[in-house]
């Protein structure tokens, strides 16, 4: 068997081009924690609205007891529930997707907000958003005819903009 | 010489289904570029849209492919191995199984009532009809695969000791991937998909049904490019004047390619919720491996060239690039397809990247990606083995080898102005599949320019398309008949004579457990979580 010398060369070049690159992705993996969207958690989509978390009241931006900010979504035909959104720029949020019908995808340009939306699965992504500006979330997988009109809006503030909103929103749930 | 009238007529009649497809599936395509960019108000219209985009897809991924990989491989086996095909009634059995298949699923995806896109991903179903069809046409690839692996068999037993012929070798490899390949789909198919859109399951698991569908959905696109890189290693040292540099890296790299692209298809459900982050890494480094072979066959090609080019006069560290015969169909095909085959590749580890593919999944990049490799790097090949094999297979002379030329760079030049637009748009978070821009958000005027330039790169690359069939065609239909054996194949030599070739760089036993073994590893916790989770089923839908 004949393999050149300048082969070899060649063949240990590449083999470090995919050790570096690899080695890059795992050290983002299990250093830094930058994984894809991979919770493997299951939820009966028929029944959304009987489960607690993602019933009416629930969807939207919410911030939990330890401060942290978790907005719930359903993707349904042909829309992402709430509509339109506020959140707060440069924050570390929870978005947690669900679908109540079939299979979808979202992100939001610009961003690394991306995930597939699976009937039956939550699909949860951390992420914080850098830059204020109106985004839209995008339906990318093909979910029926209507598929091209399935968006949402979010709005991303400025921290403290976003932090009288808040306020001024609960002072309002207050007056009722 | 042995008469081969069985095999022409073989190998012509699946490549002539394999170029009827191609040429629909292209017309489709430029009508989708033309749909989508919005100018035209009369053609807007989701259901034929989709409709077209799920015929287009099938036709290509899955027709042009198989029929051609059937037709090259039925030739291929038995003008190197110099014996007839095996059987040639159970391969036209084949042959017709296959197109019963594609028959049956282009009823129901022409009238609207399989607009499932051909990844038919459910809960969204389709017509039974077209899941039947389908099944059928990878039940006649089948039998090809099992003709294909039996000659090998039988060549080696009777030439005890001898090295199976590279092309041959490398097209039993192909089909030896495309058996386990085609098993994740078929297990979907058969097993979730018919039973539930007959009506006899009820509900279904997206989540089971993604797993499986992955399985294949990498592999796959290796078996559409392996006759690619069987004429770069068989074909085109030869006619760029040259040897193949190393025949022992090129049964190396075919091998490679086969064993590692079957257990990485997760690189697919990067951003999918029912698998787990470890499993995708362990994809995702398998995935880098599976680059190795192409750095390979990289270098050995362009070795090969560069022998070549000195060869014929050329001088200095590029002025062999000059002095090839680019005026040869196979040699400007090869120059232009590793062309392609570089950006499409850069594009191809961006994706691979687990946390990078977050910011291209499921945009307009990842058809620019697939369009740019497949149609582009994989079918500008296509056109040159059937120039090639064409005089062949009539009998006949090309019609014109400066038509193939101009019909070679035009696809080359309109893949350029298709995909580059198409990757650009992706970045500016275009998602892939729709068939308007009906956002309300002002980045979406940043898209237009864009739109409009793919446009404009489908259509040349229709008209080369056309060209190519044209080419085809005169050559078929033209008077003139050569005298019997002015065509025939002619397969590269090494440059050093293979010898001690070891039974692991001419047998596949080795390679089938070491695949067993990895899918194994990779595939198995991963699907049978299905039936230890309590996971939630979904009903049925339209579309």
């Amino acid at each position: 068997m004949h393999i050149d010398p300048l082969e070899k060369q060649w063949v240990q070049i590449a083999l470090g081009i995919c050790a570096f690159f690899i080695g890059i992705i795992m050290l983002d993996a299990l250093f830094h924690n930058i994984n894809a969207p991979s919770n493997v958690e299951t939820i009966d989509s028929a029944r959304l609205h009987l489960s607690e978390e993602f019933a009416e009241q629930n969807l939207g931006v919410q911030v939990d007891g330890e401060g942290q900010v978790v907005v719930r979504m359903i993707a349904g035909r042909y829309s992402f529930l709430p509509k339109e959104i506020s959140v707060p720029a440069e924050t570390k949020m929870t978005f947690r997707w669900v679908s109540s019908d079939v299979l979808h995808g979202v992100h939001i340009p610009m961003t690394n907000m991306s995930t597939m939306v699976v009937p039956g699965y939550v699909a949860q992504v951390e992420t914080s958003f850098p830059k204020p500006g109106e985004y839209p979330a995008l339906c990318n997988e093909y979910c029926g005819l209507g598929h091209d009109h399935m968006w949402s809006k979010i709005n991303v503030l400025e921290k403290d903009e976003w932090q009288q909103l808040q306020l001024s929103m609960n002072g309002a749930d207050n007056d009722e | 010489m042995m008469n081969d009238s069985v095999e022409r007529k073989l190998a012509l009649s699946h490549m002539s289904v394999a170029f009827a497809a191609f040429i629909v599936a292209c017309i489709l395509g430029e009508y989708q570029v033309l749909e989508r960019s919005g100018i035209f108000p009369a053609l807007e219209s989701p259901a034929v849209y989709f409709a077209s985009v799920s015929t287009h897809g099938v036709l290509m991924a899955y027709v042009l492919t198989t029929f051609f990989i059937m037709g090259f491989g039925y030739y291929t086996a038995s003008s190197t191995l110099k014996i007839p095909v095996w059987n040639p009634l159970l391969a036209w059995a084949g042959f017709w199984i296959a197109l019963t298949g594609v028959v049956l699923a282009a009823i129901p995806l022409l009238s609207g009532l399989a607009s499932v896109l051909y990844t038919f991903y459910p809960p969204v179903q389709a017509d039974p009809m077209f899941y039947i069809g389908a099944t059928l046409l990878v039940v006649g690839s089948w039998v090809w695969c099992g003709i294909m692996l039996v000659m090998f068999y039988q060549w080696k037993k009777d030439n005890p000791g001898q090295n199976v012929p590279l092309a041959m070798f490398a097209t039993t490899a192909n089909a030896l991937l495309w058996l386990w390949t085609s098993a994740g789909v078929a297990l979907e198919v058969v097993f979730l998909l018919i039973p539930w859109s007959l009506g006899w399951i009820d509900t279904i698991d997206p989540g089971l049904a993604r797993t499986l569908f992955a399985w294949t959905l990498h592999p796959i696109v290796y078996f559409w490019l392996i006759p690619a890189y069987i004429a770069f290693y068989v074909f085109v040292p030869k006619q760029a004047g040259s040897f193949l540099f190393s025949e022992e890296a090129a049964r190396a790299a075919f091998l490679v390619l086969v064993v590692f692209s079957l257990p990485i298809g997760f690189h697919h459900l990067y951003m999918d919720p029912e698998q787990a982050s470890g499993w995708k890494l362990l994809h995702g480094i398998g995935t880098f491996i599976v680059t190795l072979p192409t750095f390979v066959t990289g270098f050995t090609v362009i070795a090969s060239l560069e022998i070549g080019g000195r060869l014929r006069g050329g001088q200095g560290l590029f002025g062999w690039i000059g002095s090839l015969p680019w005026t040869n169909s196979m040699v400007l095909a090869v120059i232009l397809s590793l062309l392609m085959l570089i950006f499409g590749g850069f594009g191809g580890i961006v994706n691979a990247s687990y946390a990078m593919n977050a910011m291209v999944h499921n945009t307009a990049w990842v058809p620019g990606h697939f369009h740019l490799i497949f149609a582009g790097t994989t079918i500008i090949m296509y056109f040159a083995i059937a120039y090639y094999l064409w005089p062949v297979l009539t009998k006949k002379p090309l019609y014109s080898n400066n038509w193939a030329l101009v019909q070679l760079w035009t696809w080359f030049i309109g893949i350029c102005i298709l995909t580059t637009p198409w990757h650009v748009l992706g970045l500016l978070g275009q998602p892939r599949r729709i068939s308007s821009v009906a956002y309300n958000n002002l980045l979406t005027l940043s898209w237009q320019p864009y739109e409009l330039a793919m446009i404009f790169g489908g259509l040349i690359m229709l008209g080369s398309a056309v060209l190519f069939i044209y080419i085809l065609a005169k050559t078929w239909m033209s008077d003139v008949s050569e005298t019997e054996n002015d065509y025939v194949l002619e397969y590269a030599e090494p440059l050093h004579p293979v010898k001690n070739l070891p039974e692991y760089l001419n047998d596949f036993s080795l390679w089938n457990k070491t695949i067993a073994v990895l899918m194994a590893i990779s595939f198995g916790i991963p699907i049978l979580q299905f039936f230890f989770m309590d996971t939630f089923d979904s009903s049925a839908w339209g579309y």
